[in-house]
């Protein structure tokens, strides 16, 4: 392919995806007067913690299991922290964050030394033994999980228990996210962790330090995904075992593989189906982990590319 | 009573006996993931599911056929072998050129799968599994009280595991076996039907859980999510076995499961993290893997 025509896709793309982007965040200031907000908020929390592992598995190859630690740890500390020590709710958030990050450093250290399916492997023995932890710590509250966490007053002043205010400030918090994952990839450092995805070897004899990469990605993939946890621990005011789960890590991945690894939009459409969906079954009786499951079998065997990179390939020729 | 570091020894050798029985079944299972992972590069997240497969067809012989325990030992490896192979078929055959990640998420959705159908139609609440009356009761072993079906599983996990092990090492389609897993083109060049032996080989690892899930039937209770929780453990073995080797991973599942057993007896609140806690010790010294070949 010449530089031109490489040049001409890359336009194009530039400009669906500023299109699309406008389209989505007019949706989303509309959606909360069309759609209970609680809901669209649950989708948001769970576009920005899809968002944030698309960063590691989309843009540097590493398949995380055991990102449910990151998301429901920073749900506790969030939740904790607001409810026993009355700390406001963006002081919450940003424990949450904190924590994640500082959890994603350890659990990256020691994932990184080994590589593709082991790195899988580690990751989800890690975050298992999170969640036993959590089972057996007396801050999370065991089987009731931490409840009737406070919203408070963001910055002292704006009540945050208004539903409409809470959905703009999650909103504010999505946006955030989702533009810092954007500015990563986007950066001569996402430059490097795709280097390191299509040869990790090639990487290596480049010159650049692959492990010290990987685990800067790693952290701010885990620290992105408890900002998504902290966030979905204020708007349903509590946090439970559920979000540690490695049900949890599965289903993150679900979100990014049915919407697209490694494209920007594709994690967030994947979010919004699988959510959608649940909300739908949880009435109809039929079990959700089957539907999880199927969905997950069609996916890797006929429709790898997801919604959004399949989109892309179709209608436009372009390699996602 | 006699004491050791201030633990009665009875206590001691009792949870030295559930370290083991419950060893017997990481080093099964572990060593049925090495089976297919060696030869097909794909971790088989379905493992547990597989497993838990067996005991429920078990537990389902019983109550709708009376097809009893002894029988049930032989039907239940070759069905489950036999649904393995049928997925090898279907479906895990078309993803054998892509990334290995794809192979697990592939197995990660039939695990969500297989156990959404149990707990759909049977509940979360686990069903009992008679121990068969030849291995009822117990023997007084003098310093401790040993139930025979205990006794009975680590001895059937021992032939098993050694019985796989030479059907590896030491006969004709061991080798073949083990030559694809060197060079699968150099293999079939020679004329041995690869796929076939793919397929064979997917249908011997399920066929292990099937029969690990059957012996664990009436250890444990057959319920439907007996099988997630401990794949995970046993993610965490072979990671410190390292898939490498055969022998390792059989290895490592006993010891894990003794290292687990005695946690319980020192410091039971850490006896669910003590696996995982040694697989990060051994990853910050022996990245590796205790067995393991491959960085």
């Amino acid at each position: 392919m010449s530089e031109a025509t490489l040049h001409a896709e890359r336009a194009t793309s530039v400009r669906l995806e500023r299109a699309l982007v406008a389209l989505g965040i007019t949706a989303l200031v509309a959606a909360p007067f069309v759609i209970y907000p609680i809901f669209v908020m649950k989708m948001l929390c769970f576009a920005l913690f899809a968002c944030a592992f698309n960063l590691l598995l989309g843009y540097t190859g590493l398949l995380s299991f055991g990102h449910a630690a990151f998301f429901g740890g920073a749900a506790y500390f969030c939740a904790y922290a607001v409810k026993a020590w009355g700390w406001p709710p963006e002081a919450g958030i940003l424990l949450g964050t904190a924590g994640a990050a500082g959890m994603g450093l350890v659990m990256g250290f020691l994932a990184i030394r080994r590589q593709g399916i082991y790195f899988a492997m580690i990751t989800l023995a890690l975050a298992q033994m999170f969640y036993f932890f959590c089972v057996q710590a007396p801050f999370t509250e065991g089987e009731d999980g931490i409840q009737g966490v406070p919203r408070g007053h963001l910055f002292g002043v704006v009540d945050l228990n208004a539903p409409m205010t809470m959905y703009f400030f999650v909103l504010a918090i999505f946006l955030i996210g989702v533009f810092a994952v954007w500015r990563i990839v986007n950066s001569p450092f996402g430059m490097i962790l795709r280097s390191i995805r299509e040869n990790e070897n090639r990487a290596i004899s480049l010159g650049y330090s692959v492990g010290r990469y990987k685990l800067a990605a790693f952290v701010m993939s885990a620290a992105l995904a408890g900002l998504a946890g902290a966030t979905k621990a204020i708007v349903f005011q509590f946090a439970t075992l559920t979000d540690v789960t490695w049900q949890m890590s599965g289903e993150v991945i679900l979100m990014t593989l049915l919407g697209g690894i490694g494209t920007m939009v594709g994690p967030v459409v994947g979010a919004g189906l699988v959510v959608g969906l649940e909300n739908t079954l949880a009435t109809s009786g039929f079990p959700v982990t089957i539907a999880t499951g199927l969905i997950f079998m069609v996916c890797v065997l006929i429709f790898r590319r997801g919604i959004v990179g399949e989109i892309y390939a179709r209608w436009l020729g372009l390699k996602g | 009573m006699t004491m050791i570091f201030g633990i009665p020894v009875q206590a001691l050798l009792g949870q030295l006996l559930v370290g083991l029985i419950n060893g017997s079944f990481y080093a099964m299972l572990s060593l049925g993931l090495a089976v297919i992972f060696g030869l097909l590069r794909i971790i088989n997240f379905a493992h547990g599911a597989l497993y838990m497969l067996g005991a429920f067809i078990g537990y389902l012989l019983l109550v709708h056929m009376g097809i009893g325990y002894w029988p049930a030992l032989v039907l239940v490896p070759l069905i489950v072998g036999l649904f393995g192979m049928l997925v090898e078929r279907l479906a895990l055959s078309r993803l054998y050129r892509l990334d290995p990640l794809y192979g697990l998420l592939f197995t990660f959705g039939l695990a969500l799968v297989i156990e959404g159908v149990f707990r759909y139609y049977y509940g979360v609440s686990g069903n009992p599994y008679a121990v068969p009356t030849l291995l009822a009761g117990g023997t007084n072993l003098g310093f401790m009280f040993l139930p025979n079906y205990r006794g009975w599983v680590v001895v059937a996990s021992l032939i098993v595991c050694i019985g796989t092990w030479l059907l590896i090492e030491k006969t004709r389609l061991g080798s073949y076996l083990r030559a694809a897993t060197e060079n699968p083109q150099l293999v079939q060049a020679f004329g041995v039907n690869v796929p076939l032996l793919l397929t064979l080989t997917y249908g011997l690892g399920a066929a292990l859980a099937g029969l690990a899930g059957i012996l664990a039937a009436p250890v444990y209770q057959v319920s439907p999510l007996m099988g997630s929780d401990l794949i995970i453990v046993v993610f965490a073995v072979v990671v410190v076995g390292g898939m490498g080797s055969i022998l390792g991973a059989i290895v490592t599942g006993y010891m894990l499961g003794l290292a687990e057993g005695l946690t319980k007896v020192f410091y039971p609140e850490a006896s669910n993290l003590v696996v995982f806690v040694i697989m990060a010790i051994v990853l910050l010294l022996r990245p590796a893997g205790l067995f393991g070949r491959d960085a």
